[in-house]
């Protein structure tokens, strides 16, 4: 055979099983919110999905809250998550009229996604406090909330925005309570359990109810819309894999009552067994449910250190090699700088949650978007400290730079930077340690690091785990922060150390 | 040769200089006097091209040397580094610019072994001399000097002073030499010229000024720092 007609027939044969292959062998992404119950059930379809073996499944749990579950399936970056009715009608598609199943289907049609059936349990929102509380004060329903205006309140901050949360509940109960907090969920409940705090916001299927001892407050003037879970996908997930499709909606559509998930839920946060566990007890497979210690993440400290330090170091790189020329501009054309300056400075208000939320429909989840944002918090201690030290140079040091006819780049090289360098490092160091605790939150949109523990620890109230990531980030921001006083002694000119720039 | 005509520049309402005329003859030394304030170093500044004049012109021919009060030297380099860093910038070969400081720090009266310290580790008359030699490193025809001795002590001042006179004249180079001190101004000048409030109040030799005062104000400025007639006695 000639060599033509082999690479002929080459190209027909890759031709023919190229896209077949490709298709084949692109994996199912499915994703969660951070909290168990979403969790779970996304584990739940994982291993049904891996049953049917159509296709590869990637699993991107713990994407935070609706904004980046969402932003990550509209942007494709998953391809199936589990959702609440509530949720899609109000957050959404913001249109609190559609509440049924093929209505919502229909108004999804147009957006490419879709939504199985109804997998059985609700999770509504609920109001809970602390069962002797209830004894004390006679409480039962919402209503009896009325009467004593005297109590205080720790809400989700989901809950606290939200029409269909605190703000809708107040005027349709005309309820006025003392003091209402806004609190990281999983957190409230030691707040009520310790008395701090007398009533929170629960979900129905919430596995630490019987933990905490917890009474619901009957909605006895139906305010709450029923919160159907379902599993919210991309509508070209049931043509690619038909199969799994149907498994999903044959094997756990109606089949998950409120019952069993705040039984699976209990399993995991209460009985310590992982997500994959817990999942694997409902779908009957004794094997793999049997329980072992939790080991899983805690165990992975090596790693997340690796990942941890990857997200600090890259963003930081990147924001100095952004920061100092964008710095040296302001310290150049006035106006510039200060547009420039007040720019990153409203950058640096937004919410690193919700900054990292914005960077999902341009980046997707995962390192990047997390990387993106992580340099753009980490720019205004560099802009603003490279500013400052090269505005603030001795004038007489400067006026002789010029009398000597030294260009512009030797000006930098030679004058500006070496002078400026004590203010410009200080900078740099800053946002080095700063970073350390923002990439924490990385792991909201899959970005790896000591977060996957505080998230995962986080949404199972385990302390234990929250620790794991919380100490070692601490302890990584203060090795930093000694690696750079030693980087100092590099880059700083000896003469100037200890000095503040301008010293003759 | 280095000229003003009709200089002026404000700051805001201030007028720092106020019409000033003034011509320095090549190779020859120009002391500029007046009090704190009176526009000396905004004459400098303008004739370096650091500011802008508001109205006038001025006219230097060839490159200039600038000294200042404290030295203006860069704490990060070296007093070698310091001196050589306009030929630096003008890409001088190492052997050139070694030669040229070698023969600069002898004129200056600065030791070699001083040349390999920071301007932290130096005294100021040493950084004083570091500054000059920065000056002379490119053998400018014109040097323009503010205050170039203000902080030193008296003695290393004296020093300086019989030092420089000798340098100037050696060298031939035009000099406008700022200063607010009556004794430099009588060393150094062959020409004085006193300001008061930006505006020129009178030009001439020491003796014109001293004999002939055209205001009160020159007669007062140099009894100010004349020493006391009953302390001239004791030296
Ligand atoms: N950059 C500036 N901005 C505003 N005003 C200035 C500036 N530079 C100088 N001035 C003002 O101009 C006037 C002259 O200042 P200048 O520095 O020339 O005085 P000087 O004679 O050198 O005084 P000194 O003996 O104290 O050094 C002063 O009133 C000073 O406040
Ligand atoms: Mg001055």
């Amino acid at each position: 055979m000639t060599p033509r007609r082999l690479a002929a027939l080459l190209a027909i044969a890759l031709a023919a099983l190229g896209p077949a292959a490709a298709w084949a062998a692109t994996p199912a992404r499915v994703g969660s919110k951070s909290f168990t119950e979403s969790y779970v059930v996304a584990e739940i379809v994982a291993q049904v999905a891996e049953q049917v073996g159509e296709a590869p499944m990637e699993r991107k749990l713990g994407l935070g809250g609706t904004g980046i579950a969402y932003g990550a399936l509209a942007s494709g970056e998953i391809d199936i998550y589990p959702e609440y009715t509530g949720t899609i009608s109000h957050a959404i598609l913001k249109d609190a009229s559609v509440t049924t199943v093929d209505a919502l289907r229909a108004r999804l049609r147009p957006l490419g996604l879709t939504i199985s059936d109804p997998l059985g349990f609700a999770n509504t929102y609920a109001l809970a406090v602390a069962r002797d509380t209830a004894a004390r004060l006679g409480l039962r329903t919402i209503s009896d909330l009325a009467r004593h205006p005297g109590l205080s309140a720790a809400f989700d901050a989901g809950f606290l925005e939200r029409d269909d949360g605190w703000p809708g509940l107040r005027r349709h109960y005309g309820l006025q309570l003392a003091r209402v907090i806004g609190m990281e969920h999983a957190l409230t409940y030691q707040a009520v359990a310790s008395g701090h705090v007398d009533v929170i916001d629960v979900f129905s299927t919430d596995g630490q109810l019987a933990r905490f001892d917890l009474v619901v407050l009957e909605d006895d003037r139906h305010f709450f819309p029923d919160y159907a879970a379902v599993l919210l996908a991309r509508a070209s997930l049931p043509e690619r894999l038909p199969r799994t499709w149907t498994a999903l909606q044959q094997r756990l559509a109606g089949r998950i009552d409120n019952a069993t998930m705040a039984r699976l839920n209990a399993e995991v946060e209460l009985d310590h067994r992982t997500f994959a566990q817990a999942a694997a007890a409902f779908l009957g497979d004794r094997e793999a449910a049997r329980p072992t210690r939790r080991r899983d993440l805690i165990g992975d400290v090596g790693k997340l250190t690796l990942e941890h330090l990857a997200l600090v170091a890259v963003s930081l790189v990147v924001a100095v090699a952004i920061g100092l020329p964008l710095g040296l501009l302001a310290a150049r054309h006035r106006v510039v700088g200060q547009v420039e300056l007040m720019g990153i400075g409203v950058l640096q208000t937004i919410p690193a949650l919700a900054l990292l939320a914005f960077m999902i429909p341009l980046f997707g989840i995962g390192k990047l978007p997390a990387l993106v944002a992580l340099s753009l918090y980490a720019l205004l201690p560099i802009v603003r400290n490279t500013y400052a030290g090269v505005t603030s140079l001795d004038r007489q040091l400067v006026d002789m730079a010029a009398v000597m006819r030294l260009g512009r780049w030797q000006r930098l090289a030679w004058i500006e930077l070496p002078l400026a360098s004590v203010t410009i490092m200080a900078g740099v160091k800053t946002a080095a340690v700063l970073t350390v605790g923002t990439a924490t939150l990385a792991a909201f949109i899959g970005g790896g690091g000591y977060g996957t523990l505080i998230v995962s620890g986080l949404a199972l109230n385990d302390v234990r785990m929250i620790l794991a990531g919380a100490i070692p980030a601490a302890l990584m921001a203060l090795a930093i922060h000694v690696a750079f006083e030693a980087l100092d002694r590099l880059v700083v000119p000896r003469p100037l150390h200890g000095a503040r720039g301008t010293a003759r | 040769m280095l000229a003003l005509r009709d200089v002026t520049k404000t700051f805001g309402a201030r007028v720092a200089v106020d019409h000033v005329s003034l011509t320095v003859e090549r190779g020859s030394t120009r002391v500029l006097l007046g009090s704190s304030g009176s526009g000396k170093s905004t004459i400098l500044r303008l004739i370096l091209g650091l500011l802008r004049p508001d109205g006038g012109q001025i006219s230097v021919d060839g490159g200039m040397g600038y000294v200042v009060q404290e030295g203006a030297l860069y704490p990060h380099l070296t007093a070698r580094q310091n001196a050589t860093l306009p030929a630096r910038a003008e890409e001088w070969t190492a052997a050139r610019m070694a030669a040229r400081l070698d023969a600069l720090a002898k004129l200056v009266g600065l030791e070699p072994a001083l040349l390999d310290l920071y301007p932290g580790e130096l005294s100021g008359g040493q950084r004083q001399r570091v500054g000059l030699a920065r000056a002379l490193m490119l053998d400018p025809p014109v040097l323009l000097l503010d205050e170039p001795l203000g902080a030193l002590d008296p003695i290393s001042r004296a020093e300086l002073q019989t030092h420089l006179v000798g340098i100037f004249r050696e060298l031939g180079k035009t000099v406008l030499l700022v200063t607010h001190d009556v004794r430099e101004a009588f060393l150094f000048g062959s020409t004085i010229t006193l300001l008061n409030n930006g505006r020129v109040v009178q030009e001439g030799t020491f003796e014109d000024l001293a004999r002939r005062p055209a205001e009160p104000y020159v007669a007062e400025f140099l009894r100010a720092q004349a020493p006391p007639p009953n302390m001239t006695a004791y030296l």
